[in-house]
């Protein structure tokens, strides 16, 4: 009696297995969890030095899901479930306007740009550096955030700035930059200081309406970081492209190479905590800038002169 | 020969009745109830700007006139006009002046040349928040050369200065040439449309958009009139 039943309840329990596995396998074969995917997948596609990246490819899909839907949503546009606590919130991929570009203003940046941005994250912000996953997943991931915005389809990315070579950093150079952050008015938001403290710092919106800060160089630390990249040649872009998006206008109209390296050497010193070339010219001169002379020669000084002489004879 | 008089005729005459027959929509924008009071507008963290105005200037988000005018209202034939796709050759400007936007409201055809001036002492930002068209961002120190640009899309584009927060002003980038921008009276005239149905859209950048549509026959001048309901606030 005892071994029929054991039997009985080994038999039983062996049709309940396979009737379990049966519809197991019958079932879809990914999970149906976390909001669903876009379900079609523009065909888009990155290049970076030799490495491609596509949108449709598993790890894009997957990755994107995983490490990006968070914040900037899975429909791209920046409505994330984290973005309500999040300040400055997540890009917006859907009007293609991004921050970190080596392209001049209004234009769409490269795909080393977005790659770089990825890797490097965003300094001041929640976008993390993203040096966990690997370069083809960030490649593939350049081009899955291209299927957001209608702009990827016919614009071609802007043409990136020419950085020429930059000059000696000398206190005349850092003298210029001053005169220049005082003519270009770069006071008004970022301060006489540029501790972001200016005139019209406190009314900043970006372009969705939400306030935003202009950045403050005198961040205590060896830590104060630019969004866009920490070298000389980053800083140099920022002005040069803008930082579209937020009140930080592009400069290239205004401004001429050499002139814009002078900045750079001067909005180095603003960074009173860092270590830097420009401060350690700055202190040598005994943190004093000199006031900027202008010594481009002046073809009416030299009319003039020649006039003097011919009337004093 | 005579068939060849006759058909050359008639061909003149189609053509000429083509040419001849081009009728006029016009009218008035006003409104009813009682608009919002426009606040005076604080330009003391400007002293260079604040001292060009003997009295400080107002808002300009609903600007009224005599009569309950309203003015910078955009009327425009927004379906109807056989596209003319003919982009003018004259560009349109745009000044910073007193640190205003002059004119409040801008509106251009599709690829017309845009030219932006900055007549103050102080530098501007010129910001206009494209979402359709690309969005860019250029500073605009005084005495430095207009800034020249175009819109390849039709849009209502919003434009500021970060730098001056109070000043707000619109590029109505549009893709036809039948529009007209009230001033003054709110008064509007849309010429030179050839016979057929069209749509005409007037658009307040507070109170919103109204259409209404008119035929056009031969030479006849259409009276349309538009009346928005003021907001309290």
């Amino acid at each position: 009696m005892r071994f029929i039943s054991s039997s009985l309840f080994t038999a039983i329990l062996g049709c309940a297995c396979a009737a379990g596995f049966t519809s197991l396998a019958s079932a879809q074969d990914v999970p149906e969890v976390g909001p669903k995917p876009p379900l079609a997948i523009k065909t888009m596609e990155s290049h970076i030095g030799n490495i491609t990246g596509h949108s449709t490819s598993d790890n894009a899909r997957y990755d994107y899901r995983r490490f990006c839907a968070g914040c900037h949503g899975v429909a791209g546009d920046g409505n994330g479930e984290n973005a309500v606590w999040l300040d400055p919130k997540p890009r917006d991929f859907t009007i293609a306007t991004f921050k970190c570009r080596s392209t001049l203003t209004g234009t769409l940046p490269t795909d080393e740009d977005l790659f770089k941005t990825i890797g490097r994250g965003i300094a001041n912000s929640n976008m993390p550096v993203w040096n966990t996953i690997s370069n083809q997943e960030r490649a593939d991931l350049v081009a899955y955030i291209k299927i957001f915005s209608p702009r990827w389809d016919k614009e071609k990315a802007g043409t990136p700035i020419t950085i020429p070579p930059e000059p000696p950093v000398t206190l005349e150079s850092i003298s210029h930059g001053k005169a220049l952050f005082t003519k270009l008015e770069c006071w008004k938001c970022h301060g006489p200081h540029g501790e972001g403290d200016g005139p019209s710092a406190s009314t900043l919106t970006d372009s969705k309406d939400n306030p935003i800060r202009p950045y403050n160089f005198a961040v205590a630390g060896n830590d104060s970081r630019f969004k866009c990249g920490s070298t000389n040649q980053d800083i140099y872009k920022i002005f040069m492209t803008g930082v579209d998006g937020t009140p930080m206008p592009s400069f290239a109209d205004v401004i001429q190479p050499n002139d814009a390296w002078d900045l750079v050497h001067f909005l180095r010193t603003l960074q009173v905590h860092r270590k830097s070339k420009e401060n350690e010219v700055l202190s040598a001169a005994h943190g004093v800038i000199p006031p900027y002379v202008d010594k481009t020669p002046r073809p009416s000084a030299a009319q003039a002169d020649n006039k003097s002489s011919g009337g004093g004879q | 020969m005579r068939t060849k008089q006759i058909l050359l005729a008639l061909l003149t005459l189609l053509v000429g009745s083509s040419l001849m027959f081009a009728g006029t929509v016009s009218g008035k924008v006003t409104y009813t109830g009682t608009p919002a009071k426009q606040k005076a507008i604080d330009m003391g963290k400007e002293p260079s700007c604040a001292k060009q105005h003997a009295t400080p200037v107002l808002n300009e988000t609903v600007v009224t006139g005599p009569d309950s005018a309203l003015d910078n209202v955009v009327v425009y034939v927004s379906s109807g006009a056989p596209d003319d796709g003919q982009v003018p050759s004259q560009a349109v400007t745009y000044e910073q002046k007193g640190c205003q936007y002059i004119p409040h409201v801008l509106a251009m055809h599709v690829n017309q040349e845009l030219k932006i001036t900055n007549d103050d002492q102080t530098s501007h930002n010129i910001h206009p928040l494209a979402k359709v068209n690309q969005e860019w961002n250029k500073s605009q120190p005084p005495g430095t050369p207009p800034i020249v640009e175009k819109y390849t899309k039709p849009e209502f584009i919003s434009v500021k200065c970060n730098i001056h927060p109070w000043m707000h002003g619109w590029f109505v980038v549009l893709n036809t040439n039948h529009y007209d921008v009230t001033k003054g009276g709110g008064d509007f005239k849309l010429p030179n449309l050839p016979p057929g149905k069209y749509t005409i859209t007037a658009w307040q950048e507070d109170y919103g958009t109204q259409t209404a549509d008119v035929t056009i026959t031969g030479n006849e001048t259409k009276d349309v009139n538009f009346t928005f309901k003021a907001k309290a606030y």
